[in-house]
């Protein structure tokens, strides 16, 4: 079980590398940082699944699969673009002059 | 203690599994270099944490659950690998709202399920709930405006005590549902509330602006995410989710201060987008224009040409030819570097993936504290669809609302070169004192086909 103080330093610890990781990152990468971080709140997916997963009533089986759905949208559409982004990002050793 | 050999064991040792792929991934997103493998393993993490839970006990419904994720996940893929580059801001916005209405729903199940949680697991539900709706709903917002579909900036008198009281009335509800267990109705009008929030918290904020509300509302998807994770005890929820909210904060705090603006400025006041009565300056003195035969040779014998590109360029897609011209300029042995102010284009980095999509590569790029002394010894300035963020007034005159942001220093330079399709005022409606100077000419057209007329010019030679 994941409760209070414990639950707190996990909050504390994510939270400082969080914070740590972005600190570092050249303004070149922003853009494609915050579309990666975007794609990997996508997990929120697993907590979707659960949810629908549980649901007994047909209203929260409604909003599970609605929940679903976004969260899938979320991971999938954040995966893509960002993979898009940063596959274009070439140094001028292996760009084509 | 968990059984490590148990169903229950695997599934926590997958989430720990996703939990260091997402951290790793996240930090080799860090360099150019490595930011390629860095979402693939990020990728990877997802996908292991996804499978591992269809063996989650007790669970059902699971036809729905597959038709649910093909539903999502083929809509965001087919969107996502058709949307232009220039586009990304919107898009990242849409499916950051997707998330935020996620973490909602998961929070409006367990709330409509009514088992008792216990207060702390009933507070965080509740925050985490309040949380994703308002990025759900503001998020959209977000999106409408930047795709064009929402022209105008609502805004009507009192509107920040409406949004004030409102969140109050919210919270009010939150309250209830936290403390004393409340029915279907009650937790209802609760996510009514917190989506008329999210709209009304972000219908005053202009489109200038509006990538710093994206990367807020990104920073509120992941703590929602977080506190969802702790009311499903799920701690590849929880870590995934601080991780980007401690990140996207700190994202969201650089942005504003590459603007010159502070959070509560941006979220509470009206500047942002062209609502402001344009300042006009008497800059004095006046425009004056030249051809584009004369700017190539003025170029094709400088020794170092610094070229400045903002979001206009893009529009026009320009920067294919743009680089085309940077190539026939580096063969003549010119010095051509890219200086990129941090808000060009329409968040951070974005001219960069403009730029890198047309195949400039990112040595040749520089941000706008790496490059600004070198605007001295440059010969030629080349500005293409940028305007405020090099406009001189933000350093010499304190009335402007600009004054004290950043900019890049194209007034330094020896000649400057602006290529602007007419004689209208930027994004912010303030005159651009820059266009005025004595060693300044203005290279009329559009940007597109502009840089065509230089390279042929070059060539010519």
């Amino acid at each position: 079980m994941i409760d209070g103080f414990v639950a707190l330093y996990i909050f504390m610890l994510a939270a400082f590398v969080g914070h740590e990781i972005i600190g570092r990152v050249p303004v070149i990468l922003h853009t494609p940082l915050m579309s990666g971080s975007n794609f990997v709140h996508g997990i929120v997916l697993v907590g979707a699944m659960v949810a629908l997963g549980r649901a007994d009533t047909t209203l929260e089986m409604s909003i599970g699969f609605i929940g679903v759905a976004l969260a899938a949208g979320n991971a999938v559409g954040g995966y893509v673009v960002t993979e898009r982004m940063l596959e274009m990002f070439k140094s001028s050793k292996g760009a084509k002059k | 203690m968990t059984d490590f050999i148990s169903v229950r064991g695997l599934i926590e040792a997958s989430y720990f599994l996703a939990a260091i792929l997402f951290i790793f991934g996240l930090k080799r997103m860090s360099s150019p270099v490595t930011a390629r493998t860095g979402i693939v393993w990020a990728g990877a993490g997802m996908v292991v944490a996804t499978l591992i839970t269809f063996l989650y006990p007790g669970m059902s419904n699971y036809g729905l659950m597959t038709v649910a994720i093909a539903l999502g996940g083929i809509l965001a893929w087919v969107s996502g690998k058709k949307v232009a580059m220039t586009d990304m801001p919107q898009m990242i916005a849409l499916y950051n709202g997707m998330g935020g209405g996620a973490a909602a729903a998961i929070a409006a199940v367990e709330l409509f399920g009514g088992q008792d949680h216990g207060l702390t697991f009933g507070i965080l539900a509740v925050l985490g709930g309040l949380i994703g709706a308002i990025s759900f709903s503001g998020s959209l917002i977000a999106f409408a405006k930047l795709q064009g579909l929402m022209k105008s900036t609502v805004r009507f008198p009192g509107q920040q005590v409406f949004n004030l009281v409102l969140l109050v009335v919210t919270l009010g509800f939150a309250g209830v549902i936290a403390f004393q267990h409340a029915g279907v109705g009650t937790v209802t009008i609760f996510f009514a509330l917190a989506l008329i929030l999210g709209v009304t918290m972000t219908l005053p904020i202009g489109g200038a602006d509006m990538p710093v509300v994206i990367s807020l509302y990104n920073a509120l998807t992941g703590l929602a995410v977080a506190f969802e994770g702790f009311v499903l005890q799920n701690a590849a929820m929880i870590i995934a989710g601080t991780v980007v909210g401690a990140a996207g904060t700190l994202l969201t705090q650089l942005m504003a201060k590459a603007m010159n603006r502070s959070l509560g400025n941006v979220l509470f006041s009206g500047f942002g987008d062209t609502g402001v009565a344009a300042v006009t300056n008497d800059a004095g003195g006046s425009m004056k224009p030249i051809e584009a035969s004369d700017v190539g040779v003025m170029m094709a014998f400088a020794n170092k040409v610094l070229i400045v590109p903002g979001y206009g360029m893009a529009v026009a897609q320009a920067q294919h030819k743009v680089w085309e011209l940077t190539q026939l300029l580096i063969d003549r042995g010119v010095d051509v570097k890219f200086a990129i102010h941090p808000v060009a284009g329409r968040m951070p980095g974005h001219m960069n993936v403009l730029l890198a999509e047309a195949g400039v590569p990112y040595d040749i790029i520089y941000d706008e504290t790496e490059i600004n002394a070198e605007f001295a010894t440059a010969d030629v300035a080349l500005v293409i669809g940028a305007n405020d963020v090099v406009n001189p007034v933000a350093r010499t005159d304190p009335s402007s609302p600009i004054y004290g942001m950043p900019i890049l220093n194209a007034d330094k330079a020896k000649n400057v070169i602006v290529i602007k399709r007419g004689q209208g005022a930027g994004f912010s409606g303030i005159e651009n004192a820059l266009f005025f100077l004595d060693q300044t000419r203005m290279l009329y057209g559009d940007g597109q086909a502009m840089a065509s007329e230089l390279i042929a010019a070059v060539k010519s030679l």
